[in-house]
C-alpha cells in the first residue's frame, strides 16, 4: 500500500529524515512517535505526496511518486484520507459542506446521503455544529471535523497526525475507538503522535507496531511499548 | 481528444464546483465591468466597421457604373460637339445611357464652392454629360480614341482616380474598425487573466485544502473558469444591450450628414452584438483557464 525504501527528506541542507524503509500492508495499524520535530509529519507528508523525498524511493499504491502526474496525486489521495494537526478547511462553506466535498471533488456528490453525515457528526460529536463554518470552531472541534472529513470517503488509507492533540480524554478515547473500528473494516491506519498513553491503551484494543523516529531514522519501538 | 475532453469536463460535473471559491466581491465587479466596458466599445467599433463597409461599397457601385464627359468648346462648337459625343456614346456597347447635364444641376454641383445664384452663362463653365454603364461597361480605351477624333474638346473621366483613393480609404477604416475589436478582445482578456491570477492567489488555502481531498487540477480550474466566464457574459451582455441602444438613437441616415448619419446597423447587421458577450464568455473561459493552470504548475 505504502512503501518507503531508504526515503530520506533534506531540506536547506539538513536531513531531516534519512534511509527510511517502512511498509505498510492493507489492514495494517501504526503508531508513529518520536520527539517533537523528530520528522513525524514530514515522514506522513510523504505517504500522500504532500513532499517529494530527496533520496531513495516512496510507492503509494504501488506507484513510484516520482512518476506521477498531478491527476495520479489526486487519484491516490481520494483513497486516503488525511488529518492534520493544523486542519484546514473552506472557510465559506458549512462543517456539513465540507465534510461532503471529498465526495463532490471526486464526481460522487450523488451518493451524499445527509443521514449518513448526521451519523458521522454525531460519531465525532459534532451533531450541533453541522451548520457551523469552521472558524467558529474550536481547535477540537476542527481536528473532529478534520477526521471525519477524511473517512466519509471509505479511504484505503488514514493518515492522522496527533488526532487527539486539542480534546479531552474521553473524546480522544472515542476518535481512537472509531478508528480501530475503521481498521477491522480492513482500512490501514498511521497516526503520528506523542502521547504513549494513548498507544498503550489502543495496543489493548488492536494489533499495532508503533515506530519511533529517533535521530531522522525509524526504529521498531521498544517492549515499554 | 484530450484537450476537447478537459474542455468539456469545465462545463460537465459537479455544477456547483464553483461554490468551493469564496465570493470575491471586488474582482467580482471589476471583472464584469471590464466585460461591459469592452462590449459597449466592441459594438461602437462593430457599427463603425460595418458603416465604413457599406460606405465603400456604395462609393464602389455608383462610381463604378457611372462616367463623365466634360466638353471644354469655344460657345459655337459646344452643341455641335454635345450632339456628336452623345451620337458616339448611343453607338457604343456598354452604354446604358446618356445626358447632357442641366444647368441647374450643374449649378447645383458647383454650389458648394461658389454659393447659390451662381450665374453658370456668364462663366467658362464646360458641359458635363453624364454616362450610364451596363453590363460590363464600355471599352474606356476606344472610346476616349472615338471621342477624341469626333470631338476634340470632350475628356472622358471614368472615375477611378476618384473611386480607388476613397474605396481605400472606407477599406481601411473597416480594417481598422476590425483591429480595434481584436485589441478590445486582447484587452479583455488581459484583464480578466490579471483578475483570474489575483483570485488563485487569493485562495491558495481554498487550493490547498481542495489538492488533499483528491480534487483534481481539472475541478479547481472549473470553479475558477465557470465563475469568471459568467461574470463576464453578464457584464459583456450589459455593455451590449447599452451600447445597442445607443446605437439605436443614433440620427437616421441623410444625404446633407452623410457618413456621420450613416452609423448604425441595418437589417440583419443588428444580430451581430448579439454575438460579442458570447465572444466574451470565450475569452474570459481561455484567459482563466489558461491561468488557472498555469497558477496550479506553480503550485504543485
Amino acid at each position: 500500500m505504502i512503501e518507503l525504501k531508504n526515503a530520506g527528506f533534506n531540506y536547506g541542507g539538513r536531513d531531516i529524515l534519512s534511509d527510511m524503509t517502512l511498509r505498510l500492508s492493507p489492514g495494517s495499524f501504526h503508531f508513529l512517535t518520536g520527539p517533537s520535530g523528530s520528522g513525524k509529519t514530514t515522514l506522513l507528508n510523504l505517504c500522500y505526496q504532500a513532499l517529494m523525498p530527496t533520496t531513495g524511493m516512496v510507492r503509494i499504491f504501488e506507484q513510484d511518486v516520482r512518476a506521477m502526474t498531478r491527476d495520479d496525486v489526486a487519484r491516490v489521495r481520494r483513497r486516503i484520507g488525511v488529518v492534520h494537526q493544523n486542519c484546514q478547511f473552506l472557510d465559506h462553506i458549512s462543517v456539513r459542506d465540507n465534510l461532503t466535498l471529498p465526495l463532490a471533488v471526486s464526481g460522487r456528490e450523488s451518493e451524499v446521503d445527509q443521514g449518513n453525515v448526521d451519523d458521522l457528526l454525531s460519531w465525532v460529536g459534532l451533531s450541533e455544529r453541522g451548520d457551523a463554518l469552521p472558524p467558529e470552531l474550536s481547535g477540537g472541534e476542527r481536528q473532529r471535523a478534520a477526521l471525519a472529513r477524511a473517512i466519509i470517503m471509505s479511504p484505503d488509507l488514514i493518515l492522522a497526525d496527533e488526532p487527539t492533540g486539542n480534546v479531552d480524554w474521553e473524546m480522544a478515547q472515542r476518535l481512537i475507538a472509531l478508528l480501530v473500528e475503521l481498521n477491522r473494516m480492513g482500512k490501514t491506519i498511521l497516526i503520528a503522535t506523542h502521547d504513549l498513553n494513548l498507544i498503550r491503551n489502543t495496543k489493548s484494543e488492536v494489533s499495532a507496531r508503533v515506530l519511533r523516529i529517533n535521530n531522522t531514522k525509524l526504529q521498531l519501538a521498544g517492549a515499554d511499548l | 481528444m484530450d484537450r476537447l475532453r478537459s474542455i468539456f469536463e469545465v462545463f460537465s460535473g459537479d455544477t456547483n464546483a464553483d461554490r468551493v471559491v469564496p465570493p470575491s466581491g471586488f474582482t467580482s465587479r471589476l471583472t464584469s465591468f471590464t466585460a461591459g466596458a469592452m462590449a459597449f466599445l466592441t459594438v461602437f467599433a462593430l457599427a463603425l466597421s460595418l458603416a465604413t463597409g457599406r460606405l465603400a461599397d456604395r462609393w464602389d457601385a455608383e462610381l463604378a457604373r457611372t462616367s463623365t464627359i466634360r466638353i471644354a468648346a469655344p460657345e459655337g462648337q459646344l452643341a455641335a460637339q454635345s450632339e456628336a459625343v452623345l451620337e458616339v456614346l448611343r453607338t457604343t456597347p456598354g452604354i446604358a445611357s446618356a445626358r447632357v447635364m442641366s444647368d441647374a444641376e450643374q449649378r447645383k454641383l458647383l454650389e458648394p464652392w461658389f454659393g447659390p445664384d451662381l450665374p453658370l452663362d456668364t462663366l467658362p463653365v464646360p458641359r458635363l454629360i453624364e454616362v450610364l454603364e451596363e453590363g460590363k461597361g464600355p471599352d474606356m480605351a476606344g472610346l476616349k480614341l472615338r471621342l477624341s477624333a469626333e470631338a476634340p474638346g470632350a475628356v472622358l473621366d471614368d472615375h477611378t482616380r476618384w473611386r480607388k483613393p476613397l474605396v481605400d480609404a472606407a477599406t481601411r477604416l473597416r480594417l481598422l474598425g476590425l483591429v480595434s475589436i481584436m485589441l478590445i478582445a486582447g484587452s479583455m482578456a488581459a484583464m480578466i487573466t490579471l483578475a483570474a491570477q489575483s483570485a488563485l492567489a487569493a485562495n491558495g488555502q481554498v487550493i490547498g485544502v481542495l489538492r488533499l481531498i483528491g480534487a483534481r487540477d481539472v475541478y479547481i480550474a472549473r470553479a475558477f473558469v465557470r465563475r469568471f466566464t459568467l461574470r463576464a457574459l453578464i457584464g459583456a451582455a450589459i455593455g451590449t444591450a447599452l451600447a445597442m441602444i445607443g446605437v439605436a438613437f443614433m440620427p437616421a441616415p441623410a444625404e446633407e450628414g452623410a457618413f456621420l448619419t450613416g452609423l448604425g446597423f441595418v437589417g440583419w447587421h443588428w444580430f451581430l452584438p448579439l454575438i460579442v458577450p458570447v465572444i466574451a464568455a470565450v475569452v474570459a473561459f481561455w484567459a482563466t483557464r489558461l491561468a488557472a493552470f498555469r497558477a496550479l504548475s506553480r503550485l504543485s
